[in-house]
């Protein structure tokens, strides 16, 4: 039945090809991206949580500082 | 540099997180309440607003959109802040999204047990609410760009990511299933029918997953295990891969609710190939929460806000390994309409949301307090109690599930099937039900433990309603070296519009087929509209919550047709659901399947079998429904509900909403004449009277067709 669905829609072979050419390229250039950062850069932004200015008024009491 | 002294606002993230636990315990209790109305029916109170077709969809909301919901807001709200190194951008848009959420909250406590619902899974609120949330979320969105358009942090960390994809997500999401056709204020009928509202819904309530309790709580994970740890996250570049793959891939994945459905065959296998390519960004994500804690295992032995965090991060991972396991067809149809899914869902939200909500509350209560916790053995307590209570939930239901699944499909040596009674299959399974409400108390037990512990922490510190931090202004080229990526960081619009064509992309192309093809769904000749009585009998099925026990979708196995049609083994077809607004196909029977029922028994069977289904079948779970034999139909609203009907396509003739209550009245005449006849007296314009005719409209299409084809 699938078939004839298909088939109804006009230039349906475009759908599949049109999703499948995003896909890959974009992982492609996401991977790409991701082997040939920047090692300072990728370790500033992973450090970005742990500095957010508040060390100034941390009482000494707390356990959030493991 | 010179360094800028900001204030962090905590006040409103104090008010999501005491909105979250109360919402949460209410929610968790009345989950209770439902756990133990299916092994003792005597808890619905015969009492129309608390029985469980109308309070499960309370349990789910309250649990989803109020606990859940009310701490994403606190997390993002706490989080995005120290990320971006700015206050919110508008305080006062941060109390109008508070109040107008806990509104919308309320309007759905009262709604739902009146039986105001669209019936539509986790998307139950009807039209006047739906535009609220539509309202409050863009509030939210206003509020969460502006902040990052006024932040002093050039990089957008990956978690404001994951935010940013909630927010532009849920929107759309929530617009397109939300089309609706009101009929009164409290009355709508879903845009779209049968299997192309299936389609949408099932495209929303998988995304709703997805980017409501899924994107925010990584972007939480991201930010508070970290901080929790002390230790940068084990992979940044892994998260970027895990962000941009996640929300690609998991807005496809959406029609493997509909495996062996009336949806056409292509939509199934794009949702169970989307799903099992979920498997990795999903373990990517987790993987990356768990190695952040390399080498500082030892840690997580001493302190709760790890324990909570590690066991969190690893029911998501086995959620979303069972998640794909579950979409290929071959297991989905053993689990589906079974209680292997409510296990699954359980393993997310109790395991995943509720214990990374614990830890983020147990480390940050006593900051935002400046004080320690107050007790970390009660704290381990309730570890150890949610924990427990987690596999007491999840290993009877899975029990539950396999058991009654195989009871349906298993034929003796004459090939007939061992259980033809359906009840004999829920009956087996009732002490699975009572552990299960074991699990479920022992949870609820735990969030009680917690709540005191938080309040004993909040009383001995004092609260820091705006935290003071020292910041560097922004400079333009902060750090350098991230490529293009980096000047996609530092442009949130661009950003969010990427975001946003991203989870389109996935949306449209699986939609937009269905919709084109409307005219090829194979139409049924002997399809006609519901009579006026008949739509009546179908609002009340909706406003009693019949579909949360009751599948209207036999799936083409032997077992299923031999059970529901033995006569014609007839499967559901895609061409039956043309006029039903919205669908009700179901996602789990407790009760049977109803979508052969018409015509099986007699009017008076249904009479009897509403009034006391225990008198009927013997051991029935189901509750009574006394109430359906006093309340009257409101023949008034017949004229707006046919013409609304028509708006959205169903083919009644011009003006036939003039006569329509002269045929309500006829039908119903001739429905309580024949229960006269059998000795039960009722006033035609009963409810019951209605809903009779609708379950004895059921299937009817097919069957005449097939009965007249015999005949000949």
């Amino acid at each position: 039945m699938y078939k004839e669905v298909l088939q109804g829609v006009d230039n349906v072979a475009i759908w599949p090809i049109i999703s499948f050419v995003i896909f890959f390229t974009f992982f492609i250039v996401l991977l790409w991206w991701a082997l040939t950062v920047d090692r300072g850069f990728v370790r500033s932004m992973s450090e970005l949580p742990l500095e957010d200015g508040t060390d100034i008024n941390q009482p000494a009491n707390t356990t959030s500082r493991l | 540099m010179e360094l800028v002294k900001i204030h962090y606002d905590n006040k409103i993230v104090k008010a999501f997180i005491i909105a979250s636990v109360i919402f949460g315990i209410v929610g968790m209790t009345v989950g209770l309440l439902v756990a133990i109305q299916l092994f003792y029916p005597a808890f619905n109170f015969e009492f129309q607003y608390t029985t469980f077709g109308r309070i499960r969809p309370l349990h789910t909301n309250a649990v989803i959109f109020a606990f859940v919901g009310n701490a994403m807001f606190a997390g993002v709200y706490y989080s995005l802040q120290r990320l971006l190194k700015t206050r919110m951008f508008n305080d006062g848009l941060s109390w109008i999204h508070f109040w107008g959420w806990q509104l919308i909250i309320l309007a759905a406590a009262i709604t739902l047990p009146l039986g105001i619902t669209t019936s539509k899974e986790y998307a139950e609120l009807e039209w006047p609410i739906d535009i609220a949330i539509a309202l409050i979320w863009v509030v939210f969105g206003i509020n969460l760009i502006g902040s990052i358009i006024k932040r002093r942090e050039k990089h957008m960390y990956v978690a404001v990511w994951f935010y940013i994809a909630t927010f532009v997500t849920v929107a759309v999401l929530h617009i397109v299933n939300s089309f609706e056709m009101p009929v009164t204020l409290f009355k709508s009928y879903s845009w779209y029918a049968g299997v192309q509202d299936a389609l949408v819904q099932w495209w929303y309530g998988h995304n709703a997953v997805a980017f409501f309790l899924t994107t925010p709580y990584l972007g939480m994970m991201y930010y508070f295990l970290p901080k929790a740890a002390n230790r940068p996250v084990y992979s940044y570049r892994l998260s970027i891969i895990h962000f941009w793959s996640l929300i690609f891939i998991y807005i496809w994945a959406g029609p493997h609710h509909l495996l062996y459905t009336a949806l056409p065959d292509w939509a199934q296998s794009l949702g169970t190939v989307f799903s099992l390519m979920l498997i990795a960004p999903s373990w990517g994500g987790m993987l990356n929460g768990l190695f952040t804690l390399r080498g500082a295992w030892d840690k997580v032995r001493e302190e709760p806000v790890l324990k909570f965090m590690v066991v969190a991060v690893t029911a998501y991972g086995m959620a979303t390994l069972e998640g794909p396991l579950l979409s290929l067809k071959n297991v989905n149809a053993i689990a589906h309409f079974t209680d292997w899914i409510v296990a699954h869902v359980h393993v997310g939200a109790l395991g995943w949301n509720g214990f990374l909500i614990f830890g983020m509350l147990y480390w940050v209560v006593p900051k935002m307090w400046g004080t320690k916790l107050y007790s970390t053995q009660l704290a381990n307590i309730h570890f150890w109690l949610g924990t427990l209570g987690i596999i007491f939930y999840a290993l009877p239901m899975y029990t539950a599930g396999v058991v009654q699944s195989l009871m349906w499909k298993e034929f003796n040596p004459d090939g007939f099937l061992t259980y033809p009674n359906f009840l004999e299959t829920t009956t087996k399974i009732l002490p699975m039900y009572m552990i299960r409400a074991v699990g479920g108390g022992l949870y609820l037990i735990g969030v009680f433990i917690m709540t005191y512990n938080l309040i004993k922490t909040a009383y001995a510190g004092k609260f820091i309603a705006n935290e003071e931090a020292e910041v560097a202004p922004m400079v333009k080229s902060a750090s350098v070296g991230g490529g293009w990526h980096h000047v996609l960081e530092s442009k949130p619009i661009l950003f969010t519009v990427l975001a946003l064509v991203s989870i389109l992309i996935g949306g449209l192309i699986e939609l937009v087929p269905t919709f084109l093809i409307k005219s090829n769904i194979p139409t049924i000749a002997s399809v006609t509209p519901y009579t006026p009585l008949e739509v009546h009998g179908r609002d009340i099925y909706i406003r009693e919550g019949c579909v949360g026990c009751h599948s209207q979708m036999v799936r083409p196995f032997r077992s299923e047709v031999q059970r529901y049609d033995p006569k014609f083994a007839e499967y559901s077809k895609a061409g039956e659901y043309v006029n039903d607004h919205p669908f009700l196909w179901g996602s789990k029977r407790t009760g049977p399947d109803l979508h052969r029922v018409g015509g099986k028994y007699a009017d008076s069977w249904h009479y009897r079998h509403m009034y006391e289904p225990g008198e009927v079948s013997n051991g029935s779970i189901m509750p009574s429904y006394k109430w359906l034999f006093e309340q009257t139909v409101d023949k008034d609203l017949t004229a707006g509900k046919i013409s609304a009907l028509r708006t959205v396509g169903v083919p009644y003739p011009d003006g036939y909403e003039e006569q329509a209550n002269a045929d309500l009245d006829k039908q119903a005449a001739k429905i309580s004449e024949s229960l006269k006849m059998e000795g039960y007296e009722v006033a035609p314009e009963a409810e019951i009277v209605a809903l009779i005719a609708y379950l004895q409209r059921l299937g009817m299409d097919v069957k005449s067709a097939k009965t007249a084809e015999v005949n000949k």
